[in-house]
């Protein structure tokens, strides 16, 4: 499976990551290089298997649906890079 | 008498009871080891008072007739789990000088069992790498060196190649690490140290930094399979905040090693030996093991785990899958890293800090992760992979319900290579954890022990594999190893 620029381009914008356009080639071809290596995963017959969805054999346990932690916004947005009275500030988004 | 550092997790417990010696003499001591030897740049965050704190207190439980498992015990922790107040970086730039407001559950277990914390330990970053070579706080030097080229420095390991060469270098008596496809088992094979992937589920997840959380496993490393099972001990336990975490019981893992392993079958899987890559040497010593536990009066038989070969593919497209999911979270909003511009909007922010934030293997690693998830792929890639993975458990299961109890294999397909061998394949990089990453899939407990020096003196570590969440099994027949094996060699940056 060989990416091109164009797929490289539009999955790191997907991944919201800039990468300079002179970039794009050679991260294209590193990347076909795994993909390539991936390839492999086709010779083993699945169409029988259930793909594995659980690493232990556990059921998820439930709880109950209630609040039981928080009440400290200052606490919270302590790490943040920009913040106002308990809210996070972030670059305008709605023109 | 023998150095505060060179004691055994055991041994000091011992000394610290009988009052041999403090805990701020312990802990002094390898506070100051810790100076000596800045230059393998182990620790991004060394915490000198907090340890000196930490161990003051052990001392007034230990006077008092209190002290827990790992009381004055000096640690690295590696710098993944989260720690109250306490920078933690994961290794990247993106993190900047996150100050968790929380303590992980791990961590928090071992300081309730009186362990003191010398400092955070290097790694990876995100703990994505297997030579340490990805950390944006510098590379971590092994205090291991090739008698051939004794000058030339050599990787630790990854990605808990911080905690390995801490450890190995008498800069901690214990590390904690993470494996999700070989980060604990493959630095302690590099570095002649002890390490143990527990069995997924059996430690908490809750606060440390996710990287691929169907396989983050959080274990110890330390000099003896005793003092592996008594960390893990501490570590070990179900956390109601992590889902996955098991409701299962602790048992007590010391009480086990002795047992010996007279009568236990050790499974020795064909595909280990593939035709071309195994090196003889290597090959040489994986026998000298079977010989070793054959000798402790195991039986061995030779078993096969037919998907062996595909399990590094797909652990290629799990692990990235999960990691481009997890790693959303470094928006440059709510912590660490923001890089924006005047006139930027939301979007031109995302891209901007992540660009600037993540490093080249992680960035990689995310766009793998995103392609393969993305519309129209996600059958192709992430799907199948799951479904090979179902196969590479079946194997493994299979193996264990025919009567095999433990199986053996090499840690890794080499010792440890040079920091400045270039390798510019990450394919090639991606082959240190071919006989690691199969037992992450599957979510099966892996010790790795240290068994003997390669041609080039360098240490080089056996597997050990069991059942899901019989570590017990495992740490026994890993005692046996260790006393057939007496590996007692030591770095060359210890000797005079």
């Amino acid at each position: 499976m060989s990416l091109d620029k164009e797929t490289v381009r539009k999955i790191a914008f997907l991944a919201r990551i800039d990468v300079p356009d002179d970039q794009l080639d050679p991260l294209a071809s590193e990347l076909s290089g795994i993909l390539d290596w991936i390839e492999q995963l086709r010779e083993v017959d699945t169409s029988e298997v259930q793909p594995m969805t659980s690493v232990a054999e556990m059921t998820l346990p439930w709880r109950d649906d209630a609040v039981t932690d928080g009440g400290y916004p200052e606490r919270v947005t302590a790490n943040a890079p920009d913040s106002q009275d308990g809210f996070y500030l972030v670059p305008k988004v709605v023109e | 008498m023998t150095k505060l550092t060179d004691l055994t997790i055991a041994e000091a417990r011992k000394g610290l009871d009988r009052g041999d010696f403090t805990a701020v003499e312990l802990a002094d001591a390898h506070l100051a080891a810790m100076e000596a030897h800045a230059g393998l740049n182990a620790y991004i965050t060394p915490t000198p008072e907090r340890a000196r704190e930490r161990a003051a207190a052990s001392d007034a439980r230990i006077a008092k007739g209190e002290a827990g498992a790992m009381e004055g015990i000096p640690i690295a922790m590696k710098d993944l789990f989260c720690t109250d107040g306490t920078r933690t970086t994961a290794g990247s730039n993106i993190l900047g000088n996150f100050v968790p407001p929380y303590e992980s559950t791990v961590s928090e277990n071992l300081w309730k069992a009186g362990a003191v914390m010398l400092g955070k330990a290097n790694l990876d970053e995100f703990a994505m790498g297997s030579s340490n070579l990805t950390s944006a706080f510098g590379s971590v030097v092994n205090p291991w060196t090739r008698t051939d080229a004794p000058e030339r420095k050599l990787v630790p390991g990854g990605s808990s190649g911080g905690s390995a060469a801490a450890v190995a270098a008498r800069l901690a008596l214990g590390a904690t690490g993470t494996d999700t496809g070989g980060s604990i088992r493959q630095p302690a094979s590099f570095c002649g140290i002890t390490g143990l992937k527990p069995t997924y589920g059996r430690c908490s997840r809750w606060g440390i930094v996710a990287f691929a959380s169907s396989l983050d496993q959080a274990g110890p490393m330390a000099r003896s399979v005793e003092d592996v099972a008594i960390m893990l001990g501490a570590m070990a336990g179900h956390d109601p905040k992590d889902s996955t975490s098991a409701p299962v019981a602790v048992p007590d893992f010391t009480a086990a090693i002795e047992q010996g392993v007279k009568g236990l079958t050790v499974g020795i899987p064909k595909e280990y030996k593939p035709e071309e890559g195994l090196s003889p040497e290597i090959e040489a010593i994986w026998t000298r093991g079977m010989e070793m536990l054959k000798d402790a009066g195991a039986k061995t038989v030779e078993i096969s785990l037919p998907h062996t070969k595909y399990a590094l593919a797909a652990y290629y497209i799990v692990a990235p899958a999960e990691a481009s999911s997890n790693l959303a979270r470094y928006d440059g909003v709510r912590y660490g890293l923001r890089v924006v511009e005047d006139g930027d909007g939301l979007n031109d922010m995302y891209c901007k800090t992540r660009a600037a934030g993540f490093g080249a293997e992680v960035k990689r690693r995310i766009l793998i992760g995103t392609y393969a998830l993305s519309a129209g792929y996600y059958d192709a890639y992430y799907l199948k992979a799951q479904k090979v993975r179902s196969l590479i458990a079946k194997d493994f299961k299979d193996a264990f319900d025919n009567g095999v109890d433990v199986i053996l294999t090499p840690t890794t397909p080499s010792a440890a290579f040079a920091l400045d061998e270039e390798v510019t394949d990450p394919v090639t990089m991606y082959l240190n954890d071919v006989f690691t990453v199969p037992t992450s899939l599957a979510g099966l407990p892996g010790l790795s022990v240290p068994v003997a020096l390669t041609e080039q003196g360098l240490p080089q570590g056996l597997q050990l594999i069991g059942r899901p969440f019989d570590e017990e099994t495992v740490l026994r027949a890993g005692r046996a190893l260790e006393k057939a094996a007496a590996f007692t060699a030591k770095p060359r940056l210890l000797e005079g």
